[in-house]
């Protein structure tokens, strides 16, 4: 589903190189846990998967289903299924969120041609997500996660992709600020999104989010490149016994 | 009038003097009134319309932008349209003429043209002073409008819609407004033109909030392409009085809101929303003077301006405290969204404070679409000109959403969307 050859990605505004020959293949079903010390590069992975403009690529391709999406704004790739979980999701005021999620799922679909969303549709699909995901109506009726907690801001990524229904999710540093009740209730809600037609790249520090979210593969990021994957076993190595020896070995 | 100035009138100088002269025979009014108009208009032809060098005009340079006048059309055809909250009571003015029939539930209503035919107007008519450009033509030439009179501790259900629309010519219109005390009440004071032609419009409101009365007033201007819009409130606030004035500008090429008030009355408080959405060529100006005459008074102004295409916006804002206004607490923002590299915004925040215990500021911010905000909208699939579009409305929507009124605010909404989608 995903391939990432050999890429090179810097920060457009001073040129600093972040991603320095990444390789990485994650196939439809597939969990992927990325792991990595800070500085590594998983947060700027996660924004060129999702095509922000504040990095460029210099060399190298990602294929998403076969084709390069390096041509697309983040707007297409997500009409495609990319989606990405926020470690830090962005306030809006004035924009309520229950418009947000009308225009968003009805965008997505208009871009595959689908019909739109009826309103008593789209209420029923917003009431049985949010309440899976024990996203309280009021939060909803608030200006895009404007005043929402750490948590409420994660279970509300957490809501909007299971609203779009993704095939690609990239989920960035999701369990940061998560108290374990929290952390249960968005692991659920990921694992509820699995399926043999969908994969999901989880960016984490931590051990303990797979412990709820169980990865197929497993991959160490350090300096910009993938220096060791391995199955669930490398994580718990690595909260063992830390990154140190893996870099070591690689150095 | 046969003055001799020795200055040469411009195009439009020379046919707001030859309005006057074709409109004076059929302008109602007793001999005071009469009287007044020719005072105002022999002072017009003497002053001329303000220019740059005229301090309070400075960023309107009216005589450079006011290229023509339309003469009076009294075949001009203009329809009443329906009130923007359902359920409304509408007193409409078509082309420069109020209905005659107009009421509105617990509101004393009387046609202005009647209180110039007695003579009850005429004091009203001076201009505020010299450079009083709008109180001078609309004192010249007014020609009707509606006095309301809402009684002390009278709570209005539903809101009056003064209604003005035209489609061509001329429209002068006043629309004094006394709120007893107590009282609460909201009024929407809309312009709307009706068609393309040009059309050449003035305005003044004349409201006086008396104790503890608490009211809501919503200017909506929304004037054709090629019309201009000359606008004046003039406010006094008596003691606990609460005022909610929300100016809102979605229309005209050449357009100049002033709002005036007065705060007379210790305890009250005044909270100015303007929201400025200008595209095409349209030069907007909106100005604003505030006078804390008595202690433990507050206000709070923001102003927002969406700006497009070659448009260009102007706040100025002016807050006075006088010696005696301890406790004035008094704060003026102004946000601009440029949207284009040719439109154009100008700010001039004013304070002047004579009184040491005060908190009074001021601030004014040019900004640009939030690129966080407009990557993480189309994260989610949202096109980007759906996504602009989404944060420019957010922009204004949220000084609509201060309202807590739920029809009202639905309405305004529509009516910046309607905007945005067709200028955006």
């Amino acid at each position: 589903m995903l391939e990432i050859k050999n890429l090179h990605a810097r920060i457009a505004e001073d040129g600093t190189e972040i991603i320095r020959g990444l390789n990485l293949t994650v196939k439809a079903g597939e969990v992927a846990a990325i792991m990595g010390p800070n500085g590594s590069g998983k947060s700027t992975l996660s924004y060129i998967l999702s095509g922000r403009e504040d990095y460029e690529v210099t060399e190298g391709d990602i294929l998403y289903n076969g084709e390069s999406i390096l041509e697309l704004d983040p707007a297409e790739r997500a009409s495609k299924g990319i989606f990405l979980a926020f470690q830090y999701p962005v306030e809006i005021p004035g924009v309520a969120t229950m418009q947000f999620l009308k225009v968003a799922m009805n965008e997505q679909r208009k871009a595959r041609g689908e019909d739109e969303l009826t309103t008593p549709d789209f209420m029923r699909r917003v009431k049985e997500a949010a309440a899976e995901l024990k996203i309280a109506p009021e939060m909803l009726r608030r200006p895009l996660n404007v005043g929402f907690s750490g948590g409420e801001k994660k279970r509300a990524e957490i809501l909007q992709m299971s609203l779009l229904e993704p095939k690609l999710c990239v989920l960035d540093e999701t369990d940061s600020g998560l108290d374990i009740d929290a952390l249960k209730i968005v692991a659920d809600g990921v694992n509820a999104l699995r399926s043999p037609d969908r994969a999901v790249i989880v960016i984490t520090h931590y051990q303990r989010l797979l412990d709820y979210i169980v990865p197929d593969t497993v991959h160490v990021l350090y300096k910009g490149q993938v220096i060791k994957s391995g199955d669930k076993t490398l994580a718990h190595e690595l909260e063992a016994n830390g990154y140190a020896d893996i870099i070591g070995a690689a150095a | 009038m046969n003055m001799q100035t020795g200055k040469t009138l411009s195009v439009a100088e020379t046919a707001l003097c030859a309005a006057y002269d074709q409109a004076i025979g059929e302008l109602p009014g007793d001999g005071a009134v009469l009287a007044a108009r020719d005072v105002l208009i022999s002072d017009f032809k003497e002053a001329g319309l303000p220019t740059r060098r005229i301090e309070a005009w400075h960023y309107t340079d009216l005589k450079a932008l006011l290229r023509a006048v339309p003469a009076f059309d009294p075949a001009a055809a203009a329809d009443r349209i329906e009130p923007l909250v359902e359920g409304a009571n509408v007193l409409s003015v078509v082309n420069g003429v109020a209905d005659k029939r107009a009421s509105a539930d617990g509101v004393s209503v009387t046609r202005f043209a009647d209180a110039l035919i007695d003579g009850s107007a005429a004091a009203g008519l001076i201009a505020r002073d010299g450079d009083d450009t709008i109180g001078r033509l609309n004192g010249a030439f007014v020609r009707d409008g509606f006095v309301l009179d809402i009684p002390a501790g009278a709570e209005l259900g539903n809101p009056v819609e003064i209604q003005t629309t035209q489609n061509a010519g001329q429209t002068h219109t006043r629309f004094p407004a006394t709120f007893g005390a107590n009282s609460k009440a909201t009024v929407i004071e809309r312009h709307v033109a009706t068609g393309e032609n040009a059309a050449f419009v003035t305005t003044v409101s004349d409201i006086t909030l008396s104790d503890g009365a608490e009211v809501t007033w919503i200017i909506l201007q929304a004037q054709g392409a090629a019309d201009t819009h000359l606008g004046q409130i003039r406010i006094t606030l008596g003691t606990d009085a609460k005022l909610r004035l929300y100016v809102i500008n979605a229309g005209g090429k050449l357009v100049r809101q002033e709002i005036h008030v007065v705060v007379s009355g210790e305890g009250s408080d005044l909270v100015l929303r303007g929201i400025n959405l200008l595209g095409g060529e349209t030069h907007n100006d909106v100005t604003f003077t505030v006078g804390h005459d008595v202690p433990n008074t507050t206000s709070t102004e923001v102003i927002r301006n969406v700006i497009f295409d070659r448009a260009k916006g102007v706040f100025q804002g002016q807050i006075r405290v006088a010696p005696d206004a301890q406790k004035t607490d008094a704060k003026m923002s102004c946000n601009t969204l440029l949207l284009s590299d040719e439109a154009d915004f100008s700010a001039k925040p004013e304070l002047e404070i004579f009184a040491d215990d005060v908190q009074c500021g001021h601030g004014a911010t040019v900004i640009d679409i939030d690129h966080t905000q407009l990557y993480y909208l189309m994260a989610r699939g949202i096109p980007e000109n759906k996504a602009r579009a989404m944060l420019v409305n957010a922009f204004v929507a949220e000084i609509v959403e201060e309202l807590e009124d739920e029809p009202l605010v639905e309405a305004l909404e529509g009516v910046i969307a309607a905007w945005l989608e067709k200028h955006a």
